[in-house]
Parts: C-alpha cells; sequence; structure tokens
C-alpha cells in the first residue's frame, strides 16, 4: 500500500494499492474521525481483495 | 628488482583435483602456479609471480564458509603476496561466491588487493564486487583465453600503483565507488549534451545508473482470507512511543519487531513514527493511518480475517540503501513464515 505507485513499481511489488498522500497513507486528518476510519477500512478491504486475487505480473488495483 | 608476489585462489575443477565428486574437498595448498595459474605466468611475465595456489572444493567452501575463509587466508597470509587472484569463476555461483568472499577475507584482514574474474550475472559478482576488481567474463570457461590477459594487465597495474580508469575503461565491474573529478564541462551542459545524443539515437552513458531492482515472480492468491493469519509491515517508521531501538530517522541500519498483544488501535500515547523524511504530524497523532491495526482489529472481531499476527515489523524506508532493505526483507520474511503468517500487508509512506 503506497501513494507514490511509480516507485513500488520500480521496487518490483506485485500487488499495489494506491493510497491517500505521503505521511497519511491511510487516512485523511481532514476528515471527522468515523469517516477516516470508513476510508482506510476501504483500502485496507482492497489490499485484502488483492491478496485474494491472482496476479501473472506487477497489478496496481485501482479500484 | 625482484618480482611482485601474487597467491591466486581456484576450485578443485581448475586445480585439476577433480569435478563435482571432489567438490566437498577443504583448502590445500600448492608452491608456484597450478591451471589457469600457467596462463597467468604468461602475462605476467618478468614483473610479478603466482608464488603459490590454493586450492578448495566449492561445496566445501559453501558448506564451511567462516571455517574456509579463515583457512584460505591464513594460507594466503603465509605467503605475504602484493596481490591475490581469485578465479576467473565466469557463471560458475559457488565458485563465483567462493572467490569474492576470499577477496572480502583478504581485503578485510590482510589488507592486499584482490583482482578476479567473472560473468556480471554470477552471484558472487553482486555480493562481493566491492572488495575486488571483478573482471567482466564470458560465462564458461571458454571465455578462459580473454579473461586471463585482461585480468593479469589489471593485476599489474594494481600492483605498479598504475592510476586506474573507470570500471568501463578498465573492464572491471562497478565497485561502487564514487571518485571527485573536475568534469570539462558543467553538469547542466552534460545533461543537455546526454539528452540530445538521446534523441538523436546515439550511444550515451548516464553519470548515475539507477540501482538495479530485482523481480519476484508473484505469490498465489491467498485462498481463504477469512482463514488468513496477516502479518503488518512498513517502511513508514511506526514504532512504540519514545522508539524503545532507536531506529535512525534516517538510513536506517535496521528494523524493529514489536508486539500487537492486547492493542486495538494505535494512539499518540502509545505510537509514533521514527521517519525522518515526511511531515510527522499526522502519524504521531494517530499511527494507524500509516499502520492500520485499528482496522485490522475490527476485521479480525468480524471474522473477516482469520487474524492479525501478534507482531509488526516497522522500518525507516528513508535514504535506506537497497541493499539494507533487501537484507531487512529477508529477515523478516523468513520470521513471518516461521510463524505461519499468510498474507502481509506492506504500507509504505
Amino acid at each position: 500500500m503506497c501513494t507514490i505507485v511509480p516507485i513500488s513499481l520500480t521496487v518490483g511489488a506485485n500487488r499495489i494499492v494506491p493510497t491517500v498522500a505521503i505521511p497519511h497513507p491511510l487516512g485523511n486528518p481532514e476528515l471527522p474521525a468515523e469517516e477516516e476510519k470508513a476510508l482506510r477500512r476501504r483500502l485496507v478491504n482492497k489490499a485484502l481483495r488483492a491478496l485474494s486475487t491472482e496476479v501473472d505480473g506487477q497489478t496496481v488495483f485501482e479500484d | 628488482m625482484s618480482k611482485f608476489r601474487v597467491v591466486h585462489y581456484i576450485n578443485q575443477y581448475f586445480g585439476q583435483i577433480g569435478g563435482e565428486e571432489k567438490a566437498n574437498i577443504p583448502p590445500s595448498c600448492k608452491e608456484g602456479p597450478v591451471g589457469p595459474g600457467m596462463a597467468f605466468k604468461a602475462v605476467l611475465g618478468n614483473e610479478a609471480e603466482i608464488v603459490a595456489t590454493i586450492i578448495c572444493g566449492d561445496s566445501w567452501f559453501a558448506e564451511n564458509l567462516d571455517e574456509a575463509k579463515a583457512k584460505v587466508v591464513e594460507m594466503i597470509a603465509q605467503y605475504k603476496p602484493d596481490l591475490v587472484i581469485t578465479g576467473p569463476a565466469f557463471n560458475a555461483g559457488r565458485y563465483g561466491t567462493a572467490c569474492g568472499a576470499v577477496a572480502e577475507a583478504v581485503s578485510q584482514e590482510l589488507e592486499i588487493p584482490v583482482v578476479s574474474g567473472m560473468y556480471p550475472e554470477n552471484p558472487g559478482a553482486e555480493m562481493y564486487r566491492r572488495f575486488a576488481l571483478i573482471v567482466e567474463t564470458g560465462d564458461n570457461a571458454a571465455a578462459m583465453r580473454k579473461a586471463v590477459p585482461a585480468m593479469g594487465k589489471l593485476a599489474l597495474k594494481v600492483l605498479k600503483g598504475e592510476q586506474l580508469g573507470t570500471p568501463k575503461e578498465e573492464g572491471y565491474i562497478p565497485r561502487g565507488i564514487r571518485e571527485n573529478y573536475f568534469a570539462p564541462d558543467r553538469g547542466s551542459k552534460r545533461a543537455v549534451d546526454m539528452l540530445v545524443a538521446k534523441l538523436k539515437g546515439e550511444e550515451f552513458h548516464t553519470e548515475y545508473p539507477m540501482p538495479q531492482f530485482d523481480r519476484v515472480d508473484p505469490n498465489p492468491a491467498v485462498a481463504d482470507i477469512s482463514k488468513a493469519k496477516i502479518g503488518l509491515v512498513t517502511s513508514g517508521g511506526i514504532v512504540p512511543k519514545g522508539n524503545p531501538d532507536h531506529i535512525e530517522s534516517s538510513s536506517a541500519s535496521k528494523f524493529g519487531k514489536y508486539d500487537l498483544d492486547g492493542i486495538v488501535n494505535l494512539t499518540a500515547e502509545t505510537h509514533q513514527t521514527a521517519h525522518g523524511g515526511y511531515d510527522p504530524v499526522y502519524a504521531n497523532q494517530d499511527a494507524d493511518r500509516v499502520l492500520p491495526v485499528d482496522v485490522m482489529r475490527d476485521l479480525e472481531k468480524e471474522g473477516k480475517i482469520g487474524s492479525l499476527h501478534r507482531y509488526y515489523y516497522a522500518t525507516v524506508g528513508n535514504g535506506t540503501s537497497v541493499a539494507n532493505a533487501k537484507r531487512y526483507a529477508a529477515e523478516i520474511a523468513q520470521e513471518l513464515k516461521n510463524d505461519g503468517v499468510d498474507a502481509v500487508i506492506l504500507t509504505s509512506t
């Protein structure tokens, strides 16, 4: 899970989930706490889905 | 003038002892040149001579690495050489690794220069290129005819204290050493010249090659994530408050392993970031923003995942060398595997 996807592609990650921002990849301090946690949950769920998906090369999970 | 003294390290095959069936012989020592040493003799001429040859089985060396290095260095030291030649090993992995390990030990412990020869993809080249001038060779012994004169010439240059050119000019694998020099043109002009050459399809050489990143085949998908034990690993520097292991804010020399037992949420009181390469305010307020422990606990409770692994691992990915990062990753991955972790979420900042 990373914000700068080109770096993850360069270093060779195979399942990549784009995130929010460098200092808070899994959060957004501008949101109310509950919404922020919901955002984090959506991103983690996406990562779990990526882990459950067969890939045959580097794959960016956009949605 | 007396001749420079050279000791040569070779394996059992080139030492004319035997093939794979003799790969388990411990190191032994013969006076004078053996095998490829005879060819070196011709290149070194009147200026240097191989006073002794150390021969060791490739498997014995690989299986007894520390003992092998110590024994070989001890044998080499007694001949008081001015330089050591190892190989050439071409693309033989165990032999290349042994040639490199000998080079490391000789250059570090005896402070004697080492010249070796390997195919660039030999794992020994990547592992030990800092410790020897490793001449780039072909991938098998048919390249001996070319390798020996190149290695011998370079050895003589080193022995005579002559100024070495760039790795490209001299034909050895870059050791990763940067040297200052006065360039005729300033950087901006060199960069534009390079760009123009590139646009014209002409040859150009970068002054700062990117590190080489390896590629790994993707792991198969996790069959049932609701049964999986999932680990968290981060390069975002999330550590318990106070940074107990003193992980450096940049160029981290280590990683930490921290217990999540009983922790359902990271807070400003319990955790912080040690990372010095991004604004730490948001992670220090709520480290879940980098390491999603709160959400993982919820998912665990709801049965959406099997469990959250008890420990998380963290380092600071700020100016951290690729080599170190690779080493941490290998150690962390091994521990996670030993602990039966099925999948890992890696977060980076």
